[in-house]
């Protein structure tokens, strides 16, 4: 917290942090990981789905507002940016996908008002509306899904000035593209005024209004925000891992998952949302692999299915109890034993200078 | 302090999962020895409210290649196969499908999600890949025509087809189709693309017939019906047709009929709901229900004799229970078994591989050259469980033919033979045009056949 900021408000760490996984994202991976797997199967509905949880971040970690309609809001989404790109000839992808991003975030004022008037699981109850609202439109009015018989319509192929970016590495870069800016964008309102405001609010909503604060305004901005991040995030899983639009992939199971995700990774905190997105997504398939793997033959497979989900579900328990404050905190955690136990072995002989130094 | 020391060590154990989440899923063993082998994938959907079709379902094939490698595999290529769960859920099948794409360097041939939503979810992917997409009953309808959809085949009939049936059913048991004018259909479905699949043929007919139809549906997974069924009751129609999945949704139906007082014998069920899993957990209310069949059930064909003999005999069965081989789950996952090793044969013998693995696009030729006439369907000893049929380059649908059965309490009675649509033009033609209309919206050229 004491070191100064290099650039902006960014400490070095900041600054370093940031190139590092910038490097990871555009050059490391690329040319490690060559299977197709990892990119259409982990690493882009990682990155989607932690847009998401960013997104879930900002209204219940940030604003403190219980709301449960992120899948709700991701369907807007998606389907907002198939019809633009539909009947809107030549439009940029990246225009559909922010136009679509706003479709959603009308959404999210719509369903954030409530919050004015309820607080606590109560507004989570009145929020779950966005989730049915939304899909049972898209269901209701053939319009939404062009007429299509079956529901089930396929993903306009990305197009960015002309090349179409449909390989997996592709798709994967658009989506880093998308999740980098993004993110930047998350964490510098979280650290201004925008986050000290939601931040005031969730600690205490009176004190926060007597203090000046429109909660009206931060409150409906934060559901805005959030809903325009989910929406971002929808389309990006619809176009780029689903590649086809359909109202169930959207369901209220995913809306849990990523509430699951910002609570277990860590509320009020944006790598969380990453940390949380990859345990959620990931663990499964990791169990299932594992399971399929090791005890190929060995065991009943029906009982192994059974026996990932409880492992699942006694991990999450585990996690709760021995850090409630999320996996974010294990992490900081892991990162400062790192650090001391460097900076013990280094500076060992220097240290009281050092402190005396910083004291003064 | 324990609770401390713990606290200190989750870090660590925190470590160690990441690790192996990063590592396992490139960690594929069962090293491939010296012999030719075959790759299949089992997309198995074994937990959930689908548990007892898919546990069913892969059981048989996963029983299927095991009896095949006892017996010297497919001209001597044995078969591996590794499973993936995905809980009939459209995005886990996505990561199945991954997953399973590859294994030691060899490709899979063939898919099959026994679910619509997973099957739209992975059928564009099947031209790039070339993989098979073999939709044994479900899935997209307009598949059929396979100069639209080369790769992909709903043989052992579609959806369509199935409507078209059941409501010749419904003629034959009002004493023709100009009994029909007047008569009102509920279509109570789940609300999915599963549900809504046969609509369109089903309006189309009950609009020639002068039958009015009501489409109720039900939001997954179907579990709570009380309102839609005291819909049926205001209703009052002459026929339901229940479109669910789940052995939860389905017994729900029967005793929400019984309770509403609707009977049992106006109520048909679709082949997702036509098997005993679904059946018992309703009791009584299930008797007269009438469901029907792409596979029959019962242990007595010769197959399913060897099998249980073989297989079951040497413990290496799948099934938990040995008493459900022989179901309907079952059976329909062996008949869809028996197609993925005819064609397999079918294209080492086309392709001049007797003895050796194929790839995808021999498998492919393979798949549209099944030919499984009543000869070979008593060689092979399923004769009588499955309708014979053929594949052609147009035609992906198979026989196109349904078996009515009747639940008597206990067990299935086979009540009609293997019965056509009245007018199967008339449902191929609905299918070519569906195909057109898609071929032109997505800048396909129809491939001449």
């Amino acid at each position: 917290m004491s070191a100064k900021p290099v650039f902006m408000t960014y400490t070095k760490g900041d600054v370093v942090n940031f190139v590092v996984l910038m490097a990871l994202a555009f050059l490391v991976i690329p040319s490690i990981v060559e299977t197709d797997y990892w990119y259409t199967s982990i690493l882009i509905p990682w990155l989607c789905l932690a847009l998401a949880a960013i997104g879930q971040q900002i209204v219940m970690g940030y604003t403190g507002q219980l709301s449960l309609g992120a899948a709700g809001f991701m369907a807007a989404g998606a389907f907002a940016c198939f019809n633009f790109i539909l009947r809107v000839p030549d439009i940029p992808f990246f225009v559909a996908l922010g136009l679509s991003g706003l479709v959603a975030a009308g959404f999210g004022i719509l369903f954030g008002l409530p919050s004015l008037r309820v607080r606590g699981i109560y507004l989570m109850v009145a929020t779950l509306a966005s989730q049915f609202f939304i899909i049972w439109m898209i269901d209701k009015f053939g319009w939404f899904k062009n007429y299509d018989t079956s529901g089930i319509i396929t993903a306009q192929d990305i197009v960015i000035f002309g090349h179409a970016f449909t390989s997996p590495m592709e798709m994967f870069f658009v989506v880093v593209v998308v999740v980098t800016v993004l993110t930047l964008l998350a964490m510098n309102m979280a650290r201004g005024s925008t986050g000290r405001n939601w931040m005031a609010v969730r600690d205490m909503d009176i004190a926060a209004e007597s203090m000046g604060i429109s909660l009206l305004r931060t409150k409906l901005q934060a559901f805005a925000i959030s809903a325009f991040y989910c929406g971002v995030a929808g389309a990006l899983f619809a176009f780029t891992y689903l590649k086809s639009l359909e109202p169930v992939a959207f369901d209220i199971k995913l809306s849990f998952e990523i509430l699951f995700m910002v609570i277990l990774g860590g509320l009020g905190t944006i790598n969380g949302a990453f940390i949380g997105a990859a345990f959620i997504l990931l663990f499964p398939v990791v169990l299932n692999s594992v399971g399929n793997n090791l005890f190929h033959g060995a065991i009943d497979a029906t009982i192994i299915s059974s026996i990932e989900q409880v492992v699942f579900g006694v991990l999450i328990i585990v996690f709760m109890i021995y850090e409630p404050l999320g996996m974010a905190k294990l992490w900081d955690n892991i990162k400062q034993r790192f650090l001391r136990s460097r900076s013990l072995r280094n500076e060992v002989p220097r240290d009281h200078k050092g402190l005396s130094k910083q004291e003064s | 302090m324990k609770r401390r020391r713990l606290r200190n060590w989750l870090p660590a154990v925190a470590g160690v999962a990441a690790v192996a989440t990063l590592a396992s899923p490139l960690v594929l063993p069962q090293a491939a020895g010296a012999q030719e082998t075959q790759y299949f994938p089992v997309a198995s959907s074994r937990v959930g409210p689908y548990s007892a079709m898919g546990t069913g379902y892969y059981g048989a094939q996963i029983d299927y290649m095991n009896y095949v490698n006892m017996n010297g595999g497919v001209n001597g290529v044995m078969l591996t196969w590794q499973e993936c769960e995905t809980e009939y859920n459209a995005v886990k099948t996505v990561e199945c499908y991954q997953r399973l794409l590859e294994k030691d360097g060899q490709r899979i041939v063939v898919f099959d999600t026994l679910g619509t939503p997973g099957a739209y979810a992975v059928i564009n992917r099947m031209a790039d890949d070339e993989v098979v997409l073999a939709q044994y009953g479900y899935g997209r309808t307009d598949a059929a025509d396979g100069r639209v959809w080369p790769w992909v085949f709903n043989a052992a009939s579609h959806y369509w087809s199935q409507i078209a049936v059941k409501m010749k059913f419904m003629a034959e048991q009002e004493g023709g189709i100009e009994n029909m004018r007047g008569k009102k259909i509920v279509h109570l479905h789940i609300d999915s693309a599963y549900g809504r699949e046969p609509l369109p043929a089903m309006r189309k007919i009950a609009g020639d017939w002068g039958v009015e139809l009501v489409e109720i549906s039900i939001p997954p997974p179907g579990l709570e019906q009380q309102s839609q069924w005291l819909q049926v009751r205001r209703e009052q129609p002459d026929w339901v047709t229940f479109w669910g999945a789940g052995s939860g949704m389905n017994s729900t139906g029967m005793t929400n009929a019984a309770r509403v007082g609707f009977p049992r014998e106006r109520l048909i069920y679709v082949t997702f709901g036509a098997a005993e899993e679904d059946m018992y957990p309703a009791g009584d209310s299930a008797k007269g229900t009438y469901a029907m069949a792409n596979a029959l059930p019962g242990d007595h064909f010769p197959l399913v004799q060897r099998i249980k003999e073989q297989v079951y005999g040497a413990g290496k069965g799948n099934l938990a229970e040995e008493s459900r081989v022989g179901s309907v789950y079952w059976n329909r996952g062996l008949g869809a078994a028996v197609m993925w090793i005819e064609a397999m044969r079918n294209a080492q013998e086309m392709h001049n591989k007797v003895g050796q693995a194929v790839t995808g696009a021999e498998f492919r030729d393979g798949y549209e050259a099944l030919n499984m006439t009543e000869e070979r369907l008593e060689e092979i000893g399923i004769k009588g469980m499955v309708a014979p049929f053929a594949i052609s380059c147009e035609n992906h649908e198979g026989a196109g033919k349904f078996a009515m059965m009747q639940w008597d309490g206990d067990k299935f009675v086979q009540v009609t033979d293997w019965e056509a649509p009245l007018d199967p033009g008339y449902i191929r033609q609905l299918v070519e045009d569906s195909a057109a209309k898609f071929a032109s919206e997505n800048n396909i050229t129809p491939k001449q056949c």
